[in-house]
Protein backbone atom coordinates (compact mmCIF):
# COMPACT_ATOMS: atom_id res chain seq x y z
CA UNK A 1 0.00 0.00 0.00
CA UNK A 2 2.48 2.83 0.99
CA UNK A 3 4.50 1.61 -2.44
CA UNK A 4 1.37 2.40 -4.35
CA UNK A 5 1.53 6.03 -2.91
CA UNK A 6 5.15 6.48 -4.12
CA UNK A 7 3.58 5.42 -7.52
CA UNK A 8 1.09 8.06 -7.02
CA UNK A 9 3.33 10.58 -6.11
CA UNK A 10 5.13 9.66 -9.39
CA UNK A 11 2.49 9.55 -11.06
CA UNK A 12 1.97 13.04 -10.39
CA UNK A 13 5.12 14.10 -10.47
CA UNK A 14 5.27 12.71 -14.12
CA UNK A 15 2.47 14.69 -15.49
CA UNK A 16 3.73 17.77 -13.94
CA UNK A 17 7.12 17.04 -15.84
CA UNK A 18 5.55 16.34 -19.29
CA UNK A 19 2.58 19.51 -19.24
CA UNK A 20 5.20 21.94 -17.93
CA UNK A 21 7.49 21.11 -20.72
CA UNK A 22 10.13 21.50 -18.25
CA UNK A 23 10.73 17.85 -20.46
CA UNK A 24 10.73 19.10 -23.42
CA UNK A 25 14.42 19.87 -25.27
CA UNK A 26 13.64 22.57 -26.74
CA UNK A 27 12.75 25.01 -23.33
CA UNK A 28 16.13 23.44 -21.94
CA UNK A 29 17.75 24.76 -25.08
CA UNK A 30 15.29 27.99 -25.05
CA UNK A 31 16.65 28.57 -21.07
CA UNK A 32 20.46 28.44 -22.19
CA UNK A 33 19.75 30.85 -25.12
CA UNK A 34 17.84 33.56 -22.27
CA UNK A 35 15.11 33.32 -24.80
CA UNK A 36 12.22 33.13 -22.36
CA UNK A 37 11.31 32.65 -18.38
CA UNK A 38 9.55 29.61 -18.16
CA UNK A 39 12.25 27.36 -17.11
CA UNK A 40 13.66 30.07 -14.70
CA UNK A 41 9.75 30.73 -13.77
CA UNK A 42 9.51 27.01 -12.89
CA UNK A 43 13.09 26.46 -11.02
CA UNK A 44 12.78 29.47 -9.47
CA UNK A 45 9.08 29.60 -7.89
CA UNK A 46 10.18 25.74 -6.87
CA UNK A 47 12.69 27.18 -5.20
CA UNK A 48 10.95 30.35 -2.99
CA UNK A 49 8.33 28.13 -2.26
CA UNK A 50 10.75 24.98 -1.08
CA UNK A 51 12.71 27.45 1.34
CA UNK A 52 9.16 28.27 3.17
CA UNK A 53 8.57 24.66 3.24
CA UNK A 54 11.57 23.21 4.40
CA UNK A 55 11.83 26.27 7.16
CA UNK A 56 8.14 25.70 8.24
CA UNK A 57 9.04 21.41 8.37
CA UNK A 58 11.89 23.37 10.70
CA UNK A 59 10.44 25.88 12.96
CA UNK A 60 7.55 23.42 13.58
CA UNK A 61 9.10 20.54 14.10
CA UNK A 62 6.51 19.06 11.70
CA UNK A 63 6.04 15.30 11.72
CA UNK A 64 6.00 12.95 8.64
CA UNK A 65 2.51 11.28 7.94
CA UNK A 66 3.64 8.78 9.99
CA UNK A 67 4.20 10.92 13.01
CA UNK A 68 7.99 10.17 12.83
CA UNK A 69 10.61 13.09 13.10
CA UNK A 70 11.46 14.57 10.01
CA UNK A 71 15.29 14.85 9.36
CA UNK A 72 16.16 16.75 5.85
CA UNK A 73 19.91 15.91 5.36
CA UNK A 74 22.84 18.06 4.71
CA UNK A 75 24.61 18.21 1.07
CA UNK A 76 28.21 16.72 1.57
CA UNK A 77 30.07 19.92 1.22
CA UNK A 78 32.62 18.65 -1.47
CA UNK A 79 32.88 21.89 -3.68
CA UNK A 80 35.14 20.47 -6.22
CA UNK A 81 32.80 17.72 -6.93
CA UNK A 82 30.09 19.99 -6.74
CA UNK A 83 31.87 21.89 -9.35
CA UNK A 84 33.39 19.70 -11.37
CA UNK A 85 30.47 17.29 -11.50
CA UNK A 86 27.83 20.20 -12.14
CA UNK A 87 29.81 21.39 -15.26
CA UNK A 88 29.58 17.88 -16.38
CA UNK A 89 25.92 17.32 -15.68
CA UNK A 90 25.37 21.03 -16.99
CA UNK A 91 26.85 19.87 -20.51
CA UNK A 92 24.60 16.34 -20.95
CA UNK A 93 21.63 18.38 -19.32
CA UNK A 94 21.88 20.98 -22.36
CA UNK A 95 22.87 18.02 -25.03
CA UNK A 96 20.35 15.47 -24.15
CA UNK A 97 17.54 18.16 -23.26
CA UNK A 98 16.07 16.11 -20.18
CA UNK A 99 17.91 15.58 -16.58
CA UNK A 100 17.00 12.38 -15.20
CA UNK A 101 13.31 12.82 -14.05
CA UNK A 102 11.89 13.91 -17.53
CA UNK A 103 14.17 11.10 -19.43
CA UNK A 104 11.90 8.67 -16.97
CA UNK A 105 8.91 10.97 -18.20
CA UNK A 106 9.96 10.63 -21.73
CA UNK A 107 10.12 6.82 -22.03
CA UNK A 108 6.65 7.04 -20.98
CA UNK A 109 5.73 9.68 -23.61
CA UNK A 110 6.91 7.14 -26.53
CA UNK A 111 10.14 8.64 -27.09
CA UNK A 112 12.65 5.58 -27.51
CA UNK A 113 15.29 6.77 -28.37
CA UNK A 114 15.73 8.58 -24.92
CA UNK A 115 16.25 5.13 -24.03
CA UNK A 116 20.09 5.09 -25.41
CA UNK A 117 20.65 8.30 -23.24
CA UNK A 118 19.20 6.48 -20.23
CA UNK A 119 21.94 3.71 -21.10
CA UNK A 120 24.65 6.25 -21.46
CA UNK A 121 23.25 7.85 -18.10
CA UNK A 122 23.84 4.12 -16.34
CA UNK A 123 27.05 3.73 -17.64
CA UNK A 124 27.85 7.15 -16.66
CA UNK A 125 26.70 6.47 -12.96
CA UNK A 126 28.79 3.16 -13.45
CA UNK A 127 31.94 4.93 -14.51
CA UNK A 128 31.94 6.90 -11.74
CA UNK A 129 31.60 4.35 -9.33
CA UNK A 130 34.26 2.71 -10.75
CA UNK A 131 36.80 6.00 -10.63
CA UNK A 132 35.47 7.30 -7.33
CA UNK A 133 38.39 7.03 -4.99
CA UNK A 134 40.49 7.96 -7.63
CA UNK A 135 38.39 11.57 -8.45
CA UNK A 136 39.40 14.87 -6.57
CA UNK A 137 36.07 15.48 -4.21
CA UNK B 1 -5.14 20.30 -22.66
CA UNK B 2 -2.73 23.21 -22.62
CA UNK B 3 0.62 23.46 -21.50
CA UNK B 4 0.67 24.27 -17.85
CA UNK B 5 2.29 27.63 -16.95
CA UNK B 6 5.42 28.05 -14.77
CA UNK B 7 3.57 29.61 -11.61
CA UNK B 8 1.01 26.06 -11.97
CA UNK B 9 4.13 23.85 -12.65
CA UNK B 10 6.73 25.11 -10.17
CA UNK B 11 4.40 25.23 -7.24
CA UNK B 12 3.06 21.60 -8.12
CA UNK B 13 6.84 20.60 -8.55
CA UNK B 14 7.45 21.41 -4.45
CA UNK B 15 4.32 19.81 -3.90
CA UNK B 16 6.30 16.90 -4.93
CA UNK B 17 9.19 17.47 -2.65
CA UNK B 18 6.85 17.87 0.27
CA UNK B 19 4.89 14.80 -0.20
CA UNK B 20 7.92 13.30 -0.50
CA UNK B 21 9.54 14.67 3.17
CA UNK B 22 6.22 14.31 4.21
CA UNK B 23 6.44 10.60 3.64
CA UNK B 24 9.67 10.12 5.60
CA UNK B 25 11.50 10.72 2.19
CA UNK B 26 13.64 12.70 -0.18
CA UNK B 27 12.86 13.92 -3.78
CA UNK B 28 16.08 12.96 -5.81
CA UNK B 29 16.01 11.10 -9.25
CA UNK B 30 19.15 10.72 -10.11
CA UNK B 31 20.06 7.92 -7.12
CA UNK B 32 17.58 5.72 -8.93
CA UNK B 33 20.21 5.68 -11.86
CA UNK B 34 22.93 4.39 -9.00
CA UNK B 35 20.12 1.45 -7.83
CA UNK B 36 19.09 0.27 -10.82
CA UNK B 37 23.06 -0.31 -11.33
CA UNK B 38 23.08 -1.83 -8.59
CA UNK B 39 20.42 -3.73 -9.55
CA UNK B 40 22.52 -5.07 -12.91
CA UNK B 41 24.73 -6.51 -10.81
CA UNK B 42 27.59 -3.53 -10.44
CA UNK B 43 28.07 -4.40 -6.98
CA UNK B 44 30.14 -7.72 -8.30
CA UNK B 45 32.62 -4.92 -9.92
CA UNK B 46 32.83 -1.87 -7.56
CA UNK B 47 32.19 -1.63 -4.13
CA UNK B 48 30.06 1.40 -4.43
CA UNK B 49 27.07 -0.15 -5.78
CA UNK B 50 26.70 -2.51 -2.82
CA UNK B 51 24.24 -1.19 -1.64
CA UNK B 52 20.80 -2.52 0.15
CA UNK B 53 18.89 -2.35 -2.85
CA UNK B 54 15.16 -3.27 -0.51
CA UNK B 55 15.66 -0.03 1.09
CA UNK B 56 15.16 1.76 -2.11
CA UNK B 57 12.29 0.13 -3.55
CA UNK B 58 10.04 3.20 -2.77
CA UNK B 59 12.09 5.31 -5.02
CA UNK B 60 12.34 3.06 -7.81
CA UNK B 61 8.26 3.13 -7.26
CA UNK B 62 8.11 7.23 -7.60
CA UNK B 63 10.43 6.50 -10.60
CA UNK B 64 7.91 3.77 -12.43
CA UNK B 65 4.77 6.64 -11.45
CA UNK B 66 6.85 9.44 -13.45
CA UNK B 67 7.04 6.81 -16.45
CA UNK B 68 3.52 6.27 -16.19
CA UNK B 69 2.64 10.40 -15.71
CA UNK B 70 4.98 10.77 -18.81
CA UNK B 71 2.65 8.22 -20.71
CA UNK B 72 -0.70 9.88 -19.38
CA UNK B 73 0.38 13.73 -19.92
CA UNK B 74 1.71 12.68 -23.50
CA UNK B 75 -1.80 10.66 -24.49
CA UNK B 76 -4.63 11.49 -22.33
CA UNK B 77 -3.95 15.22 -21.33
CA UNK B 78 -2.36 16.56 -24.07
CA UNK B 79 -3.55 17.63 -27.86
CA UNK B 80 -0.54 19.43 -29.41
CA UNK B 81 2.80 17.96 -28.65
CA UNK B 82 4.49 21.35 -30.15
CA UNK B 83 6.44 23.25 -27.62
CA UNK B 84 5.66 27.06 -27.93
CA UNK B 85 9.24 28.30 -27.27
CA UNK B 86 10.63 32.04 -28.46
CA UNK B 87 11.23 32.70 -32.27
CA UNK B 88 14.32 34.03 -31.00
CA UNK B 89 15.46 30.03 -29.88
CA UNK B 90 13.41 28.79 -33.42
CA UNK B 91 15.50 30.79 -35.60
CA UNK B 92 18.54 30.06 -33.81
CA UNK B 93 17.93 25.86 -33.57
CA UNK B 94 16.45 26.12 -37.30
CA UNK B 95 19.73 27.92 -38.37
CA UNK B 96 21.48 24.83 -36.39
CA UNK B 97 19.41 22.20 -38.64
CA UNK B 98 16.92 21.50 -36.38
CA UNK B 99 13.69 22.21 -38.70
CA UNK B 100 11.32 20.98 -35.44
CA UNK B 101 11.69 23.28 -33.48
CA UNK B 102 8.33 25.10 -32.26
CA UNK B 103 6.22 22.06 -33.59
CA UNK B 104 7.65 19.08 -31.87
CA UNK B 105 7.91 18.40 -27.84
CA UNK B 106 11.66 16.77 -28.72
CA UNK B 107 14.02 17.58 -32.01
CA UNK B 108 12.92 14.67 -34.25
CA UNK B 109 16.33 14.83 -35.72
CA UNK B 110 17.58 12.86 -32.51
CA UNK B 111 14.82 11.77 -30.96
CA UNK B 112 13.01 10.17 -33.57
CA UNK B 113 13.08 6.25 -34.63
CA UNK B 114 14.36 7.05 -38.77
CA UNK B 115 16.78 9.43 -36.87
CA UNK B 116 18.71 6.60 -35.40
CA UNK B 117 19.64 5.13 -38.67
CA UNK B 118 22.42 7.48 -38.55
CA UNK B 119 25.24 6.16 -35.85
CA UNK B 120 26.08 10.22 -35.08
CA UNK B 121 22.32 10.61 -32.99
CA UNK B 122 23.43 6.63 -30.93
CA UNK B 123 26.64 8.71 -30.34
CA UNK B 124 24.90 12.28 -28.85
CA UNK B 125 22.38 10.37 -27.27
CA UNK B 126 24.97 8.20 -25.38
CA UNK B 127 27.71 11.04 -24.84
CA UNK B 128 24.87 13.13 -23.38
CA UNK B 129 23.05 10.50 -21.27
CA UNK B 130 26.77 9.49 -19.85
CA UNK B 131 27.83 12.97 -18.74
CA UNK B 132 24.30 13.61 -17.15
CA UNK B 133 24.77 10.09 -15.33
CA UNK B 134 28.39 10.80 -14.28
CA UNK B 135 28.07 14.44 -13.55
CA UNK B 136 24.95 13.85 -10.93
CA UNK B 137 27.17 11.51 -9.22
CA UNK B 138 30.36 13.42 -9.11
CA UNK B 139 28.23 16.63 -8.05
CA UNK B 140 26.23 14.80 -5.54
CA UNK B 141 22.94 15.20 -7.05
CA UNK B 142 20.55 16.55 -10.76
CA UNK B 143 18.19 19.04 -10.53
CA UNK B 144 15.77 17.47 -8.36
CA UNK B 145 18.34 16.65 -5.67
CA UNK B 146 20.47 19.90 -5.80
CA UNK B 147 18.26 22.69 -7.62
CA UNK B 148 15.09 21.80 -5.88
CA UNK B 149 15.75 19.62 -2.51
CA UNK B 150 19.19 21.19 -1.91
CA UNK B 151 18.91 24.85 -2.74
CA UNK B 152 15.17 25.00 -0.82
CA UNK B 153 17.36 23.63 2.56
CA UNK B 154 20.18 26.68 1.46
CA UNK B 155 22.49 23.77 1.02
CA UNK B 156 26.18 25.58 -0.35
CA UNK B 157 27.45 22.64 -2.18
CA UNK B 158 24.09 22.82 -3.93
CA UNK B 159 24.50 26.33 -5.21
CA UNK B 160 28.05 25.90 -6.25
CA UNK B 161 26.68 22.54 -8.34
CA UNK B 162 23.79 24.19 -9.69
CA UNK B 163 26.36 27.08 -10.77
CA UNK B 164 28.22 24.06 -12.41
CA UNK B 165 24.79 23.05 -14.40
CA UNK B 166 24.54 26.23 -15.66
CA UNK B 167 27.94 26.87 -16.58
CA UNK B 168 28.03 23.76 -18.28
CA UNK B 169 24.80 24.18 -19.78
CA UNK B 170 26.17 27.54 -21.76
CA UNK B 171 28.94 25.68 -22.09
CA UNK B 172 27.07 23.26 -24.77
CA UNK B 173 24.49 25.55 -25.86
CA UNK B 174 26.80 28.61 -27.24
CA UNK B 175 29.91 27.03 -27.29
CA UNK B 176 29.53 23.37 -28.58
CA UNK B 177 26.64 23.43 -30.40
CA UNK B 178 27.68 25.10 -33.60
CA UNK B 179 30.64 22.74 -33.34
CA UNK B 180 29.03 19.61 -33.32
CA UNK B 181 25.44 20.43 -35.16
Amino acid sequence: MRNFSYLLVGTFFGIVLYKSEAASWFRIYEMFQFDAFHMYGIIGSAVVLGILFVQWVKRSKAKSFKGNDITISEKKKTFVANAIGGILFGLGWALAGACPGPMYTLVGAGFLPVLIVLLGALLGTFVYGLLKSKLPH
Amino acid sequence: MQPWPWYVSGPLIVLVMALLILMGKRFGMSTNLETMCSISGAGRFVDYFKTDVKSKIWSLMVVLGVVFGGFLGANLLSENRGVAISESSVTTLNELGFSSAGKAYLPSELFSLESLSNPFTWVILLVAGFLVGFGARYAGGCTSGHAISGLSNLQLPSLVAVLGFFVGGLVMIHLLFPLIF
